[in-house]
């Protein structure tokens, strides 16, 4: 009789332990992964098919890795960067097809819009390509995480370090809408604050081809530095104009906004000497270097920041759920919060109540095609910029759930 | 020096400049007003077959090493020989029927080759460097000119005026004009109006890559580099007079003007001035400001 009981106890015992473990939390015993990205459009270099691929990546090593007992699913569609187009398809995902969670979101007016509807719907977001400031000031939440750069970073970074080198007049071209502007100001505020002056602006039409009047506005100004604060194509015609002009290398641009795969597509000879910041190099250290080498062997390209960050950010939160043993989406986000980021993107980074995710910054200036050992050598890291300088601080968050 | 607040400098590069674009203009709206003139297609494809152009230089140079002048001449022969392709075997049929249905065709033909190259080469675009010959550039104390810009306004300038001479003033231009407005009588007098009208697609998508060509060392050579342009180019045929050869080369240059001024003086507005100007020329001159009333 009372081995008969204890048998029954622990046989009980036992299976509670089981279903309650691992199966029970997790809905379908899958966890599925959205990528949301713009695979055809003006961002589809720095971002698209490269951070299906680094989803890919992330979800085959975490399996292999860490053996979860829960499936893992990749889904990807392209938002052709209209908000409408992602918010639809992220409550699609969410209602009728068990998405967990939705990544990438470049371009901010999509990440705005997806990051609504993820929170409606108690879900995480997960955002490497978008740039803006507002997603972890007035519109954060306390269920996305933004992992890879912002504009702050990238304008404090170049900007901190072209006005203390000696470049302290500048003047800046700037792409006419919400983006264009807000990098113009947290750009000249750094530029002011580091003891430099701006002479002046002009705005030019998003999307604008031909760039040659406003450079000789900018050349007309006399500034040392020629401040670019828009993206994408604005950016590479305005570099190459430039050079055409005979306005560089009077003068110096700045890319304020500026992804490998534009210094790529420029070739060294117009970019040479430029400075910018980015959140990664695919030839920092050995791990940097291998996993890019991974990624190249199947793309054929070597990764932006936003497309390692992408792999860095799915691997960060397939670990966090399965070691909250749930897909609930507030205890994974908890446990992300609590787990420091160490992998080949980031050193001790960490992800702030306002959703930034907090890591070293690096400071590159172009190579000149002689310095260059071949494609993709491109950058000299002249500086590490650290996590606590690199981004915006706390104290100056608009961010309501930041605690002062 | 100033003018209105300007310093004249300042003023005369922009003018100058607004010069250069303008020809590109020129010769962008030069290509379709013929098309439309002679074909009564509004050839929507044609800022795909400009970019084409500009990439078909662009391979030719990295994989075959055909350099930047003998692109000038290949490029647009390619590009219009595949124009008479599209004449021959799709445009052909659609003669009868509302503009509409042709310019639903080549619309959809521009979104084909567009993503056609973007899936190929990626959306960054690739970089051509300016030909050796034509690399500096020369201070004129107001501004420094690149010789490559001038150049580009020579050779505009002198391509849309030929064309204006052929079809305005030798035999052949006048078989061209007679077969749009009459073709029956034209194909009894003995001349093959088939012939002459795919003749003129052709040579009206060679203009389109000739200009790729051109632009190719400015801009980044990218799979969207037409579709930023066509609309612009619209615009100005309009302003123009659908179908006017003088018309489109003239506002064309005269819209790259006024564009250069308003980048000056309200650089914000620089992307509408052209639309208001078409709002209002549509108003007072529905025709356009060269065309003929039908």
């Amino acid at each position: 009789m009372h081995v008969r009981k204890l048998l029954t106890l622990a046989c009980t015992a036992a299976f509670a332990a089981f279903a309650g473990g691992a199966h029970a939390q997790i809905s379908g015993d899958t966890v599925k992964v959205g990528v949301l990205t713009d695979m055809s459009g003006t961002y589809s270099d720095l971002a698209g098919a490269g951070a299906v691929l680094a989803t890919q990546m992330a979800i085959d090593d975490f399996v292999a890795a860490e053996k979860p007992d829960f499936k893992v699913e990749l889904v990807s569609a392209d938002h052709q960067n209209k908000a409408d187009i992602a918010s639809n398809k992220a409550r699609e995902w969410f209602e009728r097809e068990g998405v967990d969670t939705v990544t990438e979101l470049v371009s901010t007016t999509t990440a705005l819009a997806v990051m609504k509807v993820a929170k409606e719907m108690n879900r995480i977001t997960l955002m490497s390509g978008p740039g803006s400031t507002p997603i972890t000031n007035e519109q954060c939440t306390d269920l996305n995480v933004h992992y890879t750069y912002d504009t702050y970073a990238l304008a404090n970074g170049t900007a901190k370090a072209v006005t203390q080198q000696g470049g302290d007049s500048w003047f800046f071209l700037t792409a006419d809408y919400a983006f264009g502007q807000a990098l113009e100001k947290d750009s000249s505020s750094v530029v002011t604050a580091t003891g430099g002056k701006v002479l002046g602006s002009v705005r030019h039409p998003f999307p604008a081809s031909d760039f040659s009047s406003f450079l000789l506005q900018a050349q007309a100004s006399g500034a040392k530095i020629i401040g670019l604060a828009n993206a994408g194509a604005d950016t590479t015609n305005a570099i190459k104009q430039a050079a055409e002009f005979g306005i560089t290398p009077k003068q110096q641009l700045a890319g304020l906004l500026m992804f490998i795969s534009d210094v790529h597509s420029l070739g060294l000879k117009n970019t040479q000497g430029m400075y910018l910041t980015t959140g990664f190099y695919w030839d920092l250290n050995e791990d940097t270097r291998a996993w890019s080498q991974r990624y190249f062997e199947k793309q054929k390209r070597m990764p932006t920041m936003v497309q390692a960050g992408q792999y860095s950010s799915v691997m960060h939160y397939l670990k966090a759920v399965k070691a909250a043993g749930t897909d609930e989406a507030g205890k994974v986000m908890a446990q992300m919060k609590s787990t420091p980021i160490n992998d080949f993107f980031a050193t001790n980074g960490r992800i702030r109540d306002d959703g930034r995710m907090v890591h070293d910054m690096y400071l590159a200036q172009v190579k000149s095609p002689a310095e260059s050992k071949g494609p993709w050598d491109y950058y000299h890291i002249r500086q590490t910029i650290p996590a606590d300088e690199a981004f915006q601080p706390l104290s100056e968050s608009r961010c309501p759930l930041v605690k002062k | 020096m100033e003018i209105f607040g300007v310093p004249s400098a300042l003023f005369g590069s922009q003018l100058l400049i607004g010069l250069i674009n303008g020809s590109f203009y020129a010769i962008l709206s030069l290509g379709l007003a013929i098309i439309f003139g002679l074909l009564n297609i509004i050839n929507f494809a044609h800022g795909a077959q400009y970019m084409m152009g500009a990439f078909v230089a662009w391979i030719a140079l990295t994989r075959f090493g055909i350099n930047y002048w003998a692109a000038l001449l290949l490029s647009p022969l390619l590009i219009g020989l595949l124009g008479v392709v599209l004449e021959r075997t799709m445009l052909r049929k659609l003669y009868k029927l509302d503009h509409l249905y042709g310019l639903l065709l080549t619309f959809g033909l521009a979104l084909i080759f567009e993503g056609l190259f973007r899936d190929q080469y990626g959306i960054s675009g690739q970089s051509y460097d300016v030909p050796e010959l034509l690399q500096g550039g020369i201070n004129l104390g107001f501004m420094f000119l690149p010789i490559y810009r001038a150049w580009v306004v020579v050779a505009a300038l002198t391509v849309c005026f030929g064309t204006w001479f052929m079809i305005e003033k030798t035999k052949l231009g006048a078989y061209l004009r007679a077969g749009t407005e009459n073709p029956q009588i034209v194909q009894a007098l003995g001349i093959n109006v088939p012939l002459l009208i795919t003749f003129t697609y052709g040579y009206g998508v060679a203009l389109a890559a000739f200009a790729g060509v051109l632009a190719a060392p400015i801009y980044q050579v990218s799979p969207m580099m037409g579709s930023n342009l066509i609309i612009v180019v619209f615009a100005v045929v309009v302003i123009g007079g659908m179908g006017s050869i003088m018309g489109s080369i003239v506002t064309g240059l005269g819209l790259g003007l006024i564009e250069g001024l308003t980048r000056v003086f309200y650089p914000e507005a620089s992307a509408v001035v052209v639309f208001v100007i078409m709002v209002i020329v549509l108003l007072v001159r529905p025709a356009g400001l060269f065309g003929r009333t039908a």
